[in-house]
C-alpha cells in the first residue's frame, strides 16, 4: 500500500507515528531525567530534560533512607512464587482441558475467564477476614496465594490456546508408548511450548510486580511491603520528594520495560490469543 | 477424536484401576486450579453477598444479621451516590476516548513506514509500568508549582497562571481520566491493530480499484469488519475502567473534597479506615452488580450488532 500513498497522506502517517512515540515513551524519558536532577534543578527556573548537574542523590536517597531494597526484595519473592505456581497449576488446567476428555470445557474456559471481570475491591474485603482469621496478614503467603488466583485466568487462557496449536498426533505417539497424560505434558507438551510458558510467565510476573489493592490491604510494613506500596508511602509529610520517587520509579520499572522490550511481539501474541484481556 | 481414541482404549486395558485413573485425570488436573480460583474469588464474592446483609465491624465487634438495612442505607448515602456518578463518568469518557485514540493510532500502525517497529515497542510502555508509578508521574508532570504541564501552556500562553490540576475540584477529575487514557490507549490501538490486519487486503484493494476514497474505504469497509473487536475491547476497557482504584487512590486519594471519589476508593475507605465490613461489602456488592449490568447491556449491543452485519 506503501507506494500509492500521496505526500500529505505520507506527512500525515510520520506525524501520527512521532505521535505516538512521544505518548507513549515521552513521560516516563521526563521521569528518568527527574531521578538525575538536583532538587533545585526541579524546583527552579526552565524545567531541562538533560540533567545539568547530573546527580544519584535520588538513588541514594531511595535506597538508603526509603530502604527500597526491602520492597524490591518482597516483589520478587511474591512475584517469582506466583509465577512458579501460576504456570504449573495454569499448565495443568490448560492441558486437561486442551488434551483430555473435559465435558464442557469452554464452559469451565469461560467460568475462569469470568473470574478476572470481578471488581477486586468486592473480594479484598472478604480474602482480608480470611487472612486474618489464618493469621496470614503481613506475610507473602497471603498475597501469593491471592496473585496465583488473579494470574490464573489470563495464563490458563493463553496457555489453552497455545497448546490447542499442538499437533494430536503426539499425543497418539505417546499413547502408544505407553506415556500416561502427566508423561506427555511433562516430557512433550511443555518442552514445546517454552515459548508460549516464557511470555504466560512474564505476563503472571508483571501482574504480580504491579499489584497495588491486595498488598495496600494485607501488609502493613517494611517486612511485607512490595514495591507499589512502598512508592505510594514515599511521601513525605511536608513536600513531596519528587526526585526520589522518580528514582524508585525508575528502579522499578525500567528492568521491566526492557523484558517486555524484549519480549513484545510474543507478549503482543500472546494477549490477543488469549482474548482481549490486559 | 485423538482424545476419544486415547480414553476408549486406556479403558479397555486390563485392571480397573488404568481406567478409573483415566475418566479421573482430567478433573485430577484441574483441581488447583478449581481450589485457587474458589478459594480467592467465587467464595469471597459469595461472602462478601453474605457480609453486606450483616452489621459486622472490626471496632465495635458487631456481627449481626441485619436484612437489607446496609441497601437502605446505601440509597440515602450522598458519599455513594456521588462516587457512583464519578465512577460512572469515568468509565464513559475513559473507554470512549482510549476507544477513539486508539483506533486512530491502530489505522496509522497499520500503514508499511520506517520506524513502525520501534513505535510499536514503545506502545507496550505505559502498559507494563505499575499504575502506582503512573500515578506518581502525572503528580509530577502536572504538579501545580512545577510541573512540565503548566510551564508549557503558561510559555505557550493557554494559560495565564499555574493551574492546581490535582488540587482543584473543577480539574481533579479530568486529570485523572488523563493519566489513564495515557496508560492504556496504545494498548488499545495494539489490540485494535490485530482485528484491523484481519481485515482481507482484497477487499480494500477491490474499493481502491472502484475508485474509493481512503475514508470511504474506512467507513463501509474497515469499520463494519472490524466491529466486533471494537465492541469487546470496549467491553473489556469500561469493565476495568469502573474498578479504577490505583490511580486515584494515589494521586488525590478520592479528593478534594470528595471530587475524584470513585466506588472502589469509597469501598476502601469504608472497609479499612471506618473497618465497617457490613456496610462496605454492600457498596462492593451494588458495584459488582453495577459492572454484570453494564457487561449484560454491552453483550446484547454486540449479538445486535454481529447480526446487523451478518
Amino acid at each position: 500500500m506503501n507506494g500509492e500513498r500521496s505526500v500529505f497522506q505520507n506527512i500525515l502517517i510520520y506525524l501520527g507515528a512521532l505521535f505516538i512515540l512521544i505518548w507513549s515513551a515521552g513521560p516516563f524519558i521526563w521521569q528518568f531525567s527527574t531521578s538525575l536532577q538536583l532538587d533545585k534543578a526541579l524546583t527552579e527556573g526552565t524545567p531541562s530534560l538533560i540533567p545539568n548537574p547530573f546527580t544519584l542523590e535520588h538513588y541514594y536517597n531511595a535506597f538508603v533512607e526509603k530502604g527500597l531494597h526491602h520492597y524490591v526484595l518482597n516483589s520478587l519473592v511474591v512475584s517469582l512464587a506466583t509465577t512458579a505456581l501460576c504456570l504449573i497449576v495454569g499448565s495443568l488446567a490448560a492441558f486437561s482441558l486442551s488434551r483430555l476428555d473435559v465435558r464442557g470445557r469452554f464452559g469451565i474456559l469461560t467460568v475462569i475467564l469470568s473470574v478476572s471481570m470481578f471488581p477486586q475491591i468486592a473480594l479484598v474485603g472478604p480474602l482480608y477476614l480470611i487472612a486474618s482469621d489464618l493469621g496470614l496478614l503481613d506475610t507473602y503467603t497471603a498475597l501469593i496465594i491471592t496473585y496465583l488466583a488473579l494470574g490464573l485466568p489470563l495464563v490458563t487462557w493463553v496457555l489453552f490456546g497455545y497448546f490447542e496449536t499442538l499437533p494430536r498426533e503426539i499425543d497418539e505417539a505417546a499413547r502408544i508408548d505407553g506415556v500416561g497424560p502427566v508423561g506427555l505434558l511433562w516430557h512433550i507438551i511443555l518442552p514445546m511450548s517454552l515459548p508460549s510458558l516464557v511470555t504466560t510467565g512474564l505476563l503472571a510476573f508483571i501482574t504480580a510486580w504491579n499489584e497495588f489493592l491486595f498488598a495496600l490491604a494485607f501488609t502493613s510494613d517494611s517486612g511485607s511491603q512490595t514495591i507499589p506500596v512502598g512508592i505510594a508511602n514515599f511521601t513525605n509529610q511536608y513536600y513531596v520528594p519528587w526526585g526520589d520517587i522518580a528514582a524508585a520509579s525508575a528502579v522499578v520499572t525500567i528492568p521491566l520495560i526492557i523484558l517486555v522490550l524484549f519480549f513484545q511481539r510474543h507478549i503482543i501474541e500472546g494477549l490477543t490469543q488469549g482474548g482481549i484481556k490486559e | 477424536m485423538a482424545v476419544t481414541m486415547t480414553v476408549a482404549v486406556s479403558e479397555q486395558t486390563p485392571g480397573k484401576s488404568r481406567a478409573l485413573s483415566s475418566a479421573l485425570w482430567p478433573w485430577l488436573l484441574l483441581l488447583p486450579a478449581f481450589l485457587s480460583l474458589a478459594s480467592v474469588s467465587f467464595y469471597p464474592i459469595v461472602n462478601g453477598v453474605y457480609l453486606s446483609f450483616t452489621n459486622r465491624s472490626l471496632i465495635t465487634q458487631d456481627n449481626d444479621f441485619v436484612s437489607i438495612a446496609n441497601y437502605v442505607q446505601l440509597l440515602a448515602d450522598p458519599p455513594f451516590w456521588n462516587a457512583w456518578w464519578h465512577t460512572i463518568w469515568f468509565t464513559l469518557i475513559s473507554t470512549l476516548l482510549e476507544t477513539f485514540i486508539g483506533l486512530a493510532m491502530a489505522l496509522i500502525l497499520c500503514e508499511t513506514f520506517a520506524g513502525r517497529g520501534m513505535v510499536r515497542a514503545a506502545m507496550l510502555v505505559p502498559w507494563a509500568m505499575p499504575t502506582v508509578v503512573t500515578s506518581k508521574m502525572f503528580g509530577w508532570l502536572f504538579d501545580g508549582q512545577h510541573g512540565i504541564i503548566n510551564f508549557i501552556l503558561l510559555h505557550t500562553g493557554l494559560i495565564d497562571q499555574n493551574v492546581n490540576w490535582y488540587g482543584s475540584p473543577d480539574t481533579a477529575l479530568t486529570t485523572i481520566i488523563l493519566a489513564d487514557v495515557w496508560k492504556t490507549t496504545p494498548f488499545m490501538a495494539l489490540l485494535l491493530l490485530t482485528g484491523l490486519q484481519t481485515v482481507p487486503k482484497s477487499l480494500i484493494e477491490a474499493a481502491r480499484m472502484d475508485g474509493a476514497r481512503a475514508w470511504t474505504i474506512f467507513w463501509h469497509v474497515r469499520l463494519p469488519l472490524l466491529m466486533p473487536t471494537l465492541l469487546i475491547a470496549g467491553l473489556f476497557r469500561a469493565l476495568d475502567a469502573f474498578r479504577v482504584f490505583d490511580l486515584v487512590y494515589v494521586l488525590t486519594g478520592g479528593g478534594p473534597a470528595d471530587s475524584t471519589e470513585t466506588l472502589s476508593t469509597l469501598s476502601y475507605k469504608v472497609l479499612f479506615s471506618t473497618l465497617q465490613f457490613g456496610y462496605g461489602s454492600a457498596v462492593t456488592t451494588a458495584m459488582f452488580l453495577t459492572e454484570g449490568l453494564i457487561a449484560i447491556g454491552f453483550c446484547i449491543f454486540l449479538v445486535r450488532q454481529i447480526r446487523r452485519t451478518t
